[in-house]
């Protein structure tokens, strides 16, 4: 046998591992400067917030007085457009990926209709608040009202939607499907009553996504024309309204620090119906992952 | 003999095809069933048609007082001011910095962490890594632009003398951050993608796992490595909440990183939250603005989706 080439003789060896034990640590660090900025992140904004967090400031109105503002029109305006979006956005987000996965066949409009929703994922959200301003806004004269922001959210969201949705239905397996045809069902039969609830955990999971996207989303709704300053709850759908992402960029956007504060005390409480959103979800992925076995 | 009684049934009827076929009343009811679902599906083409319905009529109106040829050459933008500029090279420089600036960090940093993830990290560390970049990509855009203004700038001001307030570095720097999730995750499933085999057979010959990495994984993950690139630059582009609280509002013709800056997304907000009366041309600018912004992103997304299919390597 030949001794072996030189490259692998084991000074060349020895180099060559250093070399791979560098760049290990080089991307180990990359990787960890996420946590750094995340956790640096997290100890700001807690540091300039914590102190001003307080029952009233949960529920006092906006004010020119930093100290007696709050953001009780902020807080109930983001629950109100998020209970609206989500009315709008659901049936038809999953009615979409229902139709797409169960009953389409392949035809051309399904493949315009698949593509069409891929390019829309991938549509700046500031478009959204633009088509929302043409459309809703102006074309359908709701003015600046709550429901022409939530129907814009719902626009917005409704590829997360049906992309997720059709993830979740793709996940269920033939064979029940072809047993409950097997026992004389029908096509409705076979979807809304074995394949959308067998599919209901992934849904749900991909609903609670869309849902922590529409409420951290502060562009488009500027664009439609949600106002920071608010001195009262809104009623209807038809109300002018703020949220709570808009509350923060118009306190982050005045110079005086003492509305800095708000804003970081603030951005806790957003963060906050964030984690515990995302934390549903989490719980909602584990619990599928384990009740369901095929 | 005993004759049995035949039994009084009738003939059987030739079967013809109508009795196959499935009665009219359960074939309209699958029919109802399914027209609502439909005109779900359809509702995303509807949208596609209205984003581009009114992003045209918008912008058409707009190119009738204003010439094409000076929104693409004027190098300056004030449509806000007395003398009015329409000059959309000076946003699309402010966008243009921003984004470099983000690149420079999310693709180094995006990559080597997916790499890290992919073929170093050892799963319980994958557990930990995981659901933080997830956490990073779910943090509110707003939130990144009140760290940006109130953090990160005071820091970069305490290294670089000089450093205004809003600038387009540390506004760039942390949309870096932000936008690094997606191109890890992008670029880990490309790599979670190449077969076992070609890794396996790379360290039979003798290669490091640094080798293997860098000479057999990534090279065959390229098309979705550049597919992620593409989609975190487009992402960087329509990026809005950072670069309007930190990076300023003054349309300037500059690649200085350390000057306030606008870009086009900023612009569309700055001119939303004003009191500019609708219908005016300096309200239709944010609309000829907006076209420019989604016939940029629009033609990134599909090149990127075209750099997936084209050049994607099938194994088995």
């Amino acid at each position: 046998m030949s001794p072996p080439a030189a490259s692998y003789s084991a000074p060349h060896l020895m180099r060559r591992r250093l070399r791979g034990r560098l760049f290990e640590w080089l991307a180990l660090a990359s990787t960890v400067v996420a946590i750094v900025v995340l956790a640096l992140l997290l100890l700001d904004v807690l540091h300039d917030g914590l102190p001003r967090l307080s029952w009233s400031f949960l529920t006092n109105y906006p004010s020119r007085l930093a100290a007696r503002a709050g953001i009780a029109p902020a807080l109930v305006g983001s629950v109100a457009l998020i209970v609206l979006t989500a009315a709008l956005a659901l049936p038809t987000g999953i009615a979409a990926a229902v139709w797409l996965e169960e009953y389409a066949r392949r035809s051309w409009l399904t493949r315009v209709i698949e593509v069409n929703i891929a390019n829309l994922a991938g549509v700046p959200s500031i478009i959204y608040g633009l088509l929302g301003l043409g459309l809703f806004v102006r074309a359908l004269n709701l003015q600046r009202s709550l429901l022409a922001g939530a129907l814009t959210m719902a626009l917005l969201v409704l590829p997360i939607i049906i992309l997720n949705t059709r993830e979740a239905l793709r996940a269920v397996p033939r064979s029940q499907r072809e047993a409950a045809y097997a026992l004389g069902a029908t096509r409705s039969q076979v979807v809304w009553g074995v394949v959308v609830p067998a599919a209901l955990p992934g849904i749900f999971t991909g609903i609670i996504l869309a849902l922590s996207r529409a409420i951290g989303e502060t562009a488009p709704l500027i664009v439609v024309g949600a106002v920071a300053f608010i001195a009262f709850l809104p009623t209807s759908p038809l109300d002018p309204f703020t949220v709570l992402p808009i509350q923060i960029f118009n306190w982050v956007s005045r110079p005086q620090p003492a509305f800095h504060a708000n804003a970081a005390a603030a951005i806790l409480v957003l963060l906050v119906v964030l984690l515990s959103l995302n934390a549903t979800a989490i719980v909602l992925r584990d619990r599928a992952r384990r009740s369901l076995r095929w | 003999m005993i004759t049995l009684p035949r039994p009084e049934v009738a003939a059987p009827r030739r079967l013809r095809a109508r009795d196959l076929r499935r009665p009219l009343r359960r074939t309209l009811r699958e029919w109802a069933c399914e027209l609502p679902l439909l005109v779900a599906a359809l509702v995303s083409i509807f949208t596609t048609v209205g984003i581009v319905a009114v992003l045209a009529a918008e912008t058409l109106a707009f190119f009738r007082l204003v010439p094409l040829g000076q929104f693409l050459t004027d190098t300056q933008w004030t449509p806000l001011f007395l003398e009015k500029h329409f000059g959309i090279v000076v946003l699309l420089s402010g966008t243009l910095l921003t984004t470099a600036i983000a690149m420079l960090v999310a693709l180094p940093l995006g990559l080597l962490s997916a790499i890290y993830l992919s073929e170093y990290a050892r799963p319980g560390v994958r557990r930990v890594l995981k659901p933080v970049l997830e956490i990073l990509a779910g943090i509110p855009t707003v939130v990144y632009g009140y760290f940006a203004l109130l953090f990160v700038t005071p820091l970069l001001q305490a290294l670089i003398p000089g450093l205004a307030v809003f600038n387009a570095l540390s506004a760039g720097i942390v949309m870096g951050i932000m936008i690094l999730p997606l191109v890890s995750s992008m670029s880990e499933d490309a790599m979670a993608a190449v077969p076992r085999a070609l890794r396996e057979g790379a360290y039979a010959l003798g290669a490091t796992r640094f080798e293997v990495a860098t000479q057999i994984v990534v090279p065959a993950a390229l098309s979705g490595i550049v597919a992620a690139f593409i989609l975190a630059v487009s992402r960087a582009i329509g990026e809005t909440m950072i670069v309007a609280i930190a990076a300023g509002l003054s349309p300037t013709l500059t690649l200085n990183p350390l000057v306030p800056i606008e870009t086009m997304t900023a612009y569309i907000v700055q001119v939303s939250q004003g009191d500019t009366p609708q219908g005016t041309l300096e309200y239709r600018t944010i609309f000829a603005v907006g076209t420019t912004l989604f016939m940029l992103t629009l033609a990134l997304n599909i090149v990127s989706q075209w750099v997936l299919d084209r050049f994607r390597e099938e194994y088995q």
